[in-house]
């Protein structure tokens, strides 16, 4: 991939993120009431600090100005304030950010070794009893309700067994809850995996090296597994969507402090700036990782190119 | 695909029903299905209890022959909860499915049969809503329309009109390349007749996959909401906000969340064996494979 064709890529990330952000300030003029009283929740005020107020969150000026005032606040990060806390929207995500960051990685991480196993495993012989067992068990996995699973998890390894902690922030903590957001991603993974792997095993240089007279586990690794990983590999970008959405039902499980239970907390507290940041910021991330993912595979497989 | 489906002997169309059970999981999953409609349909008769009065039983009182499944924290008996449950689940999955498939199918055919500038434009406001992860789309929409049931149920179904809308787009294109479609508009046909008469019938089979693979998980995504808070609410015997109730005092009493959750899992479970099945007789690619 060439240094132009990269920079195009980069660039290309601009009219989405405008699309996506002016549909996100669209949503937000929807929302019925007038957004002083949201931000009062009722509370008697004298017109004088009503105007004060709507002053301060800039809905006195024209919509075309409040439109380009937030795409470009949302460019340089800047959400305004918390209507219940009062503080920065972008300082509560920045404190946020991270705990969830290290719980879709652990997601992440759990969900790969899963789903790439499962899926080599049912791919190499499909159709025997070990492919319908591996797949029945991936099809589990896409079906689990993953707060469902996360509560069952608590009681049994937490509370009962007391293997690992229910709360805390040391990385035994992490352990269920990686499981919890992991679990629905290796059934998707899984399926992918066996649907490659059954493709490259039929491909005429797998042929020839069983003809070398290889073993199979040698052929899989060294020949079949690379060529195989590509397009699982690049649906990772996809995956990200199912991560975030995965953490977001784990945080609330398991009263985890993140991005996900500050998103569904303002939203129950009708805090638009926090629910407005947090989706902007979210959507910049899945678009950018999209991009980046993009270009890596380009560099990475010569045969993609633009 | 049309010439390839006119073209396939008869007995295909004939034993339908029987390819589609012709798998065990297909019928499990069949079994469950009915069993959950069945449920939904005659709750009132088949629920020993109301779903809504309390104290019927002692306050998270355990699973007894009295009441099979428990009792939840107001003393209310969680069997007749989950049957009634089932009310919910398909229900609101069928509804959000529909909501993106109608909406979605719509805009994919028209942006793709409209060609051109309306293409192009089209396409790029579809990749771009893409860049939403559904449920952060899903929660906005929430966000804006209030929290409930109903309005959880469109923000499901909105949030899946993308995707929707650039399957359809992208099987349109291919087709209106198709010379059938030219012969149609030498004959004179008028768009609206070849949008419904020549392309519609041609791409209902990928509508039909891709509505039924959707569908476990648009119960699933549903359900989520719920939990969140952000769909039904108490005391509605939604599975979902079920076990958001029963999640603070789990400890000491964990069947008010077994069953909800295994009832909402089963569901799930069975509507995506079918679906497998299902497009696993409708896409060549896929009947191939396995």
């Amino acid at each position: 991939m060439s240094a132009r064709a990269i920079l195009g890529r980069l660039l290309s990330v601009i009219p989405t993120l405008l699309i996506v952000w002016t549909v996100v300030f669209g949503a937000m003029r929807l929302v019925p009431g007038d957004p002083v009283m949201l931000m009062l929740q009722g509370t008697p005020i004298s017109e004088s600090a009503m105007e004060a107020a709507r002053a301060k969150l800039g809905v006195d000026r024209p919509i075309i100005v409040q439109y380009v005032s937030f795409i470009a606040n949302a460019a340089v990060g800047d959400f305004g304030e918390s209507f219940r806390s009062r503080q920065p929207v972008t300082r509560l995500i920045a404190a946020e950010f991270p705990k969830t960051l290290e719980l879709a990685l652990g997601g992440f991480v759990v969900g790969l070794v899963l789903g790439l196993t499962l899926g080599v495993i049912a791919g190499v012989r499909p159709n025997g009893w070990v492919d319908t067992l591996c797949m029945t068990a991936a099809l589990v996995g896409l079906s689990l309700p993953s707060f469902w699973i996360g509560m069952i998890m608590i009681q049994v390894f937490a509370t009962q067994l007391g293997w690992v902690p229910v709360l805390g922030s040391g990385w035994d903590a992490l352990i269920l809850p990686s499981i919890t957001v992991g679990l629905f991603l290796a059934g998707g993974l899984a399926r992918l995996t066996r649907n490659s792997i059954i493709d490259v095993m039929g491909q005429d240089y797998i042929r020839t090296a069983r003809a070398k007279g290889l073993s199979t586990v040698r052929v899989v690794a060294k020949h079949a597994m690379r060529n195989a990983m590509i397009p699982p590999l690049t649906l990772l970008g996809i995956q990200f969507a199912l991560l975030i959405g995965g953490a977001v039902v784990t945080e609330t499980v398991f009263a985890r402090p993140g991005i996900g239970k500050l998103l569904v907390q303002a939203v129950l507290e009708k805090d638009f700036p926090v629910v407005q940041g947090i989706v902007v910021m979210t959507t910049a991330v899945y678009v950018l990782i999209n991009v980046l993912i993009d270009i890596a595979y380009g560099i990475i497989d010569p045969r993609v190119q633009e | 695909m049309s010439d390839a489906a006119a073209a396939a002997p008869m007995p295909r169309r004939v034993s339908f029903v029987s390819r589609l059970l012709g798998a065990p999981g297909a019928v499990l999953g069949t079994v469950v299905i009915v069993t959950v409609l069945g449920l939904a349909a005659f709750a009132p008769y088949l629920a020993p209890y109301d779903w809504n009065a309390t104290s019927q039983c002692r306050r998270l009182a355990p699973m007894s022959a009295e009441n099979w499944f428990g009792c939840d924290l107001f003393g209310r008996d969680v069997f007749s909860r989950v049957i009634y449950g089932a009310r919910f689940s398909l229900a609101m999955g069928l509804t959000t499915v529909a909501i993106s498939l109608v909406f979605g199918g719509l805009l994919g055919i028209v942006i793709a049969y409209g060609g051109g500038r309306v293409d192009r434009i089209g396409a790029r406001v579809i990749d771009a809503m893409l860049c939403f992860p559904p449920i952060i789309l899903a929660i906005l929409i929430v966000a804006v329309l209030g929290v409930g049931l109903v309005n959880a149920a469109l923000a499901v179904g909105i949030s899946g009109i993308p995707r929707f809308a650039r399957i359809t787009r992208a099987a349109t294109l291919t087709l209106v390349a198709r010379d059938f479609v030219e012969a149609a508009r030498a004959t004179g046909a008028g768009h609206v007749r070849i949008v419904l008469r020549h392309l519609l019938p041609n791409l209902a089979p990928i509508l039909i996959v891709i509505a039924t693979l959707d569908l476990g998980s648009a119960v699933l995504f549903t359900a989520t909401l719920s939990f969140l808070g952000l769909g039904a609410q108490p005391p509605t015997p939604e599975w979902g906000a079920m076990l958001n109730a029963g999640r603070e005092y789990v400890r000491y009493a964990p069947w008010t969340m077994i069953f909800p959750g295994l009832a909402l899992f089963l569901t799930v479970m069975s509507v995506n064996l079918v679906g497998d099945r299902l497009s696993m007789i409708l896409d060549p690619r896929q009947r191939d494979r396995s």
